[in-house]
């Protein structure tokens, strides 16, 4: 069936205003042979051919549930999902396209994005949460965007650690094109080993904003709040993107005086995916909220005096405010911030720091266990989290055929970001993976060490 | 609609005391905007000032809008105790709810007085 809503009288009044006599006409710029070019395409099948044959290339992927041992973390990770999450997504009233805000009828939607809300501003330990963003890369973008409408473009520079994640980095700068923004520290072929303290020196009163990564890149786990500080006394602004897991466990970037947290929602109860989609959190100080870009939502009492949800203050989005507005991203990442709140809402305070303890001993065993190996060692001397960087001393992507040869999909080759660290593999460490797992790798690995 | 005769008015509906340098937004723009939740004044004191340059950024509930400069001239005083409390722009636009006064600023021709200024929100009423 063809959906095509114009009848013939209306579609020759078109063609007649713009001057083309008929549709072929108007489309004769368009060279014949690639109009309808032959697709080639093999018979058409029944649906049950057609079930089997994509059942057939489906068993050609490898996953981690059950094919593959993974350590592979980088950014995504390898979580237990409550059935239950899944379970409130599908749910007709939330499983939509597009997600609705007329508070007339929705009602559910809006208190969920107000749940979610509340449960990641107190995770973050800040005041304020927006109805989240695409992913954790646009939210740290999102971040840059509010830096530079508190300046109004008076300050245009941006310290950047080199141990955010790379990803984050390249989106940002994909953000900042035409700003006439800099970025500044997080040369990656740098000094890796320095830690936040080497950033202070970069602060200046040029400064809008200061972005650093909670554990970083590598794993490791910096307390902020100097940095921050010295970020303040400047009057710049400081934003910590974070894993939410670990926070669970550690010191929230709110206790540090951070000024904006952002971070992937992805550890939350959104499965890996093949890396996408997943959801960008973005909190900070009530005092930001004016400029802090998307939606938010808030409670409040309806004619009859029951509690009730809306979107609020939307005189500062992009759809009113056009031009002037922080950012042009006006939308949400509505089902799956859903499926974070289900999530947190099923854990609570006590689960979440089960999860996060439990990541944190058998990533501390795993990496006791590695280091031991002859040959290798822990690159960084830092606390860490779930994650850690391992030295190989040999390169890494030639450990990582070799563990796949055993099933083990290895860690992240870190050698594609940073040209000094071919021989550094990033491993991390969930509730998901099994001591034994954990030994079968430290197997894999010695046995590589012989080689 | 109140519009004192001693100030000046511009077309983007901002008035200007020649008398004492003060500027903000008239009485006509607070009610087209109804209640005022959020106000920032974008320039501090030492900062120039010309038509067409924002001054302030105002929102109300259910719109947003720049407030410009009627006049050239330089900021010698920011009402600094407007963004605590923005409604005060609905209450009392000529009086508390001034924004930022300038010194040496004189009116251009292109300012109306109050009664052409009434007459202008009139014809935009229709």
């Amino acid at each position: 069936m063809t959906y095509i809503p114009i009848s013939a009288r209306e579609r020759d009044a078109m063609l007649a205003t713009i001057g083309a006599k008929s549709l072929d006409d108007l489309f004769r710029d368009v060279p014949a042979a690639h109009r309808f070019p032959k697709l080639d395409l093999p018979p058409a099948l029944t649906e049950m051919e057609a079930a089997a044959e994509l059942q057939d290339i489906a068993l050609s992927n490898e996953h981690t549930r059950g094919d593959l041992i993974s350590f592979l973390g980088a950014g995504s990770y390898n979580h237990y999902v409550p059935a239950a999450v899944d379970h409130v997504l599908r749910r007709g009233e939330f499983y939509t396209a597009y997600t609705p805000y007329q508070p007339e009828i929705s009602q559910g939607t809006l208190q969920a994005i107000f749940e979610y809300q509340s449960l990641m501003a107190a995770l973050t330990g800040m005041e304020v949460s927006n109805a989240s963003h695409y992913d954790g890369a646009t939210a740290a973008a999102e971040a840059v965007n509010m830096a530079f409408a508190q300046y109004r473009g008076k300050r245009r520079k941006v310290v950047i650690s080199p141990s955010v994640h790379p990803q984050y980095r390249a989106v940002v700068r994909t953000y900042i094109q035409g700003m006439g923004v800099e970025i500044v520290g997080d040369d990656p072929q740098g000094d890796l080993d320095a830690g936040p303290d080497a950033l202070e020196s970069l602060i200046d009163d040029q400064t809008m904003l200061v972005l650093v990564q909670y554990p970083d890149f590598f794993g490791r786990v910096f307390d902020y709040t100097k940095v921050i500080a010295a970020a303040h006394s400047k009057g710049a602004l400081a934003c910590v993107i974070t894993n939410p897991t670990a926070l669970g466990l550690l010191k929230t970037p709110g206790e540090m005086d951070a000024d904006i947290v952002v971070g992937d929602g992805q550890p939350l109860g959104i499965p890996m995916w093949f890396g996408g989609p997943t959801l960008g959190y973005f909190t900070t100080r009530k005092s930001y909220v004016h400029k802090m870009a998307g939606r938010l939502v808030g409670e409040t009492i309806d004619n009859r005096g029951q509690r009730a949800y809306v979107l609020t203050l939307t005189a500062r989005e992009q759809h009113i405010k056009r031009e002037r507005a922080t950012s042009n991203i006006c939308t949400n990442q509505g089902l799956l911030a859903l499926a974070s709140a289900v999530y947190l809402s099923l854990l609570g305070q006590k689960g979440l720091r089960q999860v996060a303890e439990l990541c944190y001993h058998k990533a501390h065993y795993a990496a006791q266990k590695l280091a031991a190996i002859p040959g290798m060692k822990l690159c960084f001397g830092d606390p860490f989290f779930h994650e850690f960087t391992l030295c190989l001393g040999r390169p890494a992507a030639e450990v990582n055929a070799h563990l796949l040869e055993h099933g083990i999909l290895g860690g992240y080759e870190l050698g594609q970001d940073y040209p000094g660290l071919k021989e550094h593999l990033l491993i991390a460490v969930t509730e998901m993976n099994t001591k034994e797992e954990i030994d079968t790798l430290v197997d894999a690995l010695s046995e590589a060490s012989h080689d | 609609m109140n519009t004192p005769a001693n100030l000046k008015y511009s077309k983007t509906d901002e008035w200007f005391d020649p008398a004492t340098g003060a500027m903000g937004l008239t009485d006509y723009a607070q009610s087209q905007l109804s209640d005022i939740v959020f106000v920032e004044i974008q320039v501090e004191s030492g900062e120039s000032v010309a038509p067409g340059k924002a001054i302030a950024s105002v929102e109300s509930v259910k719109a947003s809008a720049e407030t410009y400069s009627p006049v050239v001239g330089q900021v010698s005083e920011v009402n600094k105790a407007l963004s605590e409390k923005p409604e005060t722009l609905n209450s009392d636009p000529y009086g508390a709810g001034w924004m930022v006064k300038v010194a040496g600023a004189t009116p251009g021709s292109d300012l109306m007085d109050s009664a052409a200024y009434e007459k202008y929100c009139a014809e935009r009423s229709h």
